[in-house]
């Protein structure tokens, strides 16, 4: 059963945290991010080719947190895969117990360590929901009935300061109207927007989880302005964390204050804490945590 | 009309001299290749004196009228017959296509001068856009009349995607993001959008393709 599903529609406020697979097959790292997440977070999202660069399959790295007892959410992006190895994967991450998925339309291969690949895009996220959603009935896109259907819990992304906004919301509402269940928004700077997306998503029955960046350096914000597509981290913030004695501590209690704004306000919370794992207690305002 | 532009010189030269080749023909195309600046009759002299200069004898060159159409191409090079004879390779500056008449209609090694490069709109003398993928399941009826298959680098027929910001483009981030332009533009001609565009029916691009109106049905 899913416990992301199951908390999340009894209304309970859900902690999410994201792991990135290793370029390469030590997974050293990878499993010690895990373990300093684990007692803070209720699933983790293990990202697939996150910035269109070489990593290890989220499928693969979802069923090994899985083994190790962490309910993973499994993502997949429209960037690398045409509609059969799609497809092909979902039947598989069921079939391995993987029961989130987190469905994206990936960042452009341009932007990544591979940057002459071809970018597949066959699909993009709102007709792969559909998708996902036929094969929880036990069909594939082709209306053919599968032998064993999928019961995937199925989410998306979204912004919640992203302009113009009115577009942003219909994309959103059409996203719904696609089957997705929860949104994990990307990193959240303005409680105001957050609000306003909640309140114009929960009617329709979506949930939200608000992202936490962890802004951890002046180094992070500018590779977020230069380089991240769709994020600006905004001047007083970054102020705030520039001008820190100590950029890091400082980007954790700013981290704290906005988990405790998100807590009145959204279903749940996404933390990415860049490398910041240790802290994520503190973060999330767990008491006596390091 | 397709855009083109030159080939590298040295690559030209290359297959010049793959095969020994001293005396050279060109051939050019009166139709999008002059338009595009790279195969009309200012182009044809410039290459040729640049190969004069580089020690490569032309014997002759012609603007076809259409190139890429094989029989106007045959015509055309019949009438230089003797210029043809005298060379050892035709290079053609045309798109692909007309690369593929021109050694199609003349029996001699023929290599392309240009790189075609997409079908695209001519924005003003000089400056070109791809507006248009020639997939053959047209959703401009959708869209507001802007191609989300060409002009989104994605190539999402469904979006914004997640980059987009204060409507621009993640890829491309000086222009407007394609999807935003096509909710605004519906938006003003107070046209709802269709829900959510089903997958593309990638079949109707199938290479290579082919149509024969001649024939009952007109299509293959």
């Amino acid at each position: 059963m899913s416990r992301l599903r199951d908390k999340l529609e009894a209304g309970k406020f859900i902690v999410t945290g994201e792991i990135a697979p290793p370029k390469g097959t030590d997974l050293t790292h990878m499993f010690e991010s895990v373990d300093l997440l684990a007692p803070h977070c209720d699933v983790m999202n293990v990202t697939d080719n996150q910035g269109a660069s070489l990593h290890l399959s989220s499928m693969a790295a979802s069923k090994m947190i899985l083994d190790h007892g962490i309910e993973p959410i499994f993502q997949q992006t429209c960037r690398d895969r045409n509609r059969l190895a799609l497809q092909s994967d979902l039947l598989a991450a069921w079939a391995l117990g993987l029961e989130n998925v987190l469905l994206v339309t990936g960042d452009d291969p341009r932007a990544g360590d591979h940057p002459h690949a071809k970018g597949v895009f066959d699909l993009d996220s709102t007709q792969l929901a559909q998708i996902v959603c036929g094969m929880n009935e036990g069909r594939d896109m082709m209306g053919r009935e599968l032998k064993g259907g999928t019961g995937f819990y199925v989410g998306a992304a979204m912004f919640p300061e992203a302009e113009p906004w009115d577009v942003q919301l219909a994309r959103t509402e059409q996203k719904i109207e696609a089957g997705i269940r929860f949104f994990q928004t990307q990193a959240v700077f303005d409680i105001g927007k957050l609000e306003r997306a909640v309140e114009a998503l929960r009617p329709l029955g979506a949930k939200v989880i608000a992202g936490v960046l962890v802004l951890r350096s002046p180094r992070v914000i500018d590779f977020i302005n230069n380089r991240l597509a769709g994020l600006m981290v905004p001047e007083p913030i970054a102020d705030r964390i520039r001008r820190a004695e100590d950029p890091a501590a400082e980007a954790v209690r700013l981290a704290a204050e906005q988990v405790r704004e998100i807590r009145d306000i959204a279903d749940g919370v996404h933390i990415m804490p860049l490398g910041l794992d240790a802290a994520v207690g503190r973060i999330l305002g767990v008491e006596g945590a390091s | 009309m397709i855009i083109t532009k030159p080939r590298d010189w040295s690559r030209i030269r290359e297959n010049l001299a793959d095969i020994g080749a001293k005396r050279v023909f060109l051939m050019g195309c009166g139709q999008c290749a002059t338009v595009a600046h790279t195969g009309g009759e200012k182009e044809l002299e410039e290459t040729a004196a640049r190969l004069e200069a580089e020690g490569i004898h032309v014997t002759g060159w012609t603007v076809g009228e259409v190139t890429c159409h094989l029989n106007g191409t045959k015509l055309d090079s019949r009438k230089h017959r003797v210029e043809i004879d005298a060379a050892d390779a035709v290079l053609v500056l045309a798109c692909g296509a007309g690369v593929q008449t021109t050694a199609d209609a003349i029996a001699k090694p023929v290599f392309p001068g240009l790189e075609s490069l997409f079908l695209g709109t001519v924005i003003r003398n000089g400056i070109f856009e791809e507006r248009c993928q020639t997939c053959g399941d047209c959703v401009l009826d959708k869209t507001a009349g802007i191609c989300p298959v060409t002009t989104c680098p994605k190539g999402l027929l469904n979006g914004p995607c997640g980059g987009m910001w204060n409507g621009m483009c993640e890829v491309l981030t000086d222009r407007e993001c394609t999807h935003v332009r096509i909710r605004t533009r519906l938006a003003e001609q107070h046209r709802t959008t269709s829900g959510t565009l089903a997958p593309k029916d990638f079949s109707t691009a199938l290479k290579p393709g082919g149509v024969n109106i001649r024939e009952k049905g007109g299509r293959r």
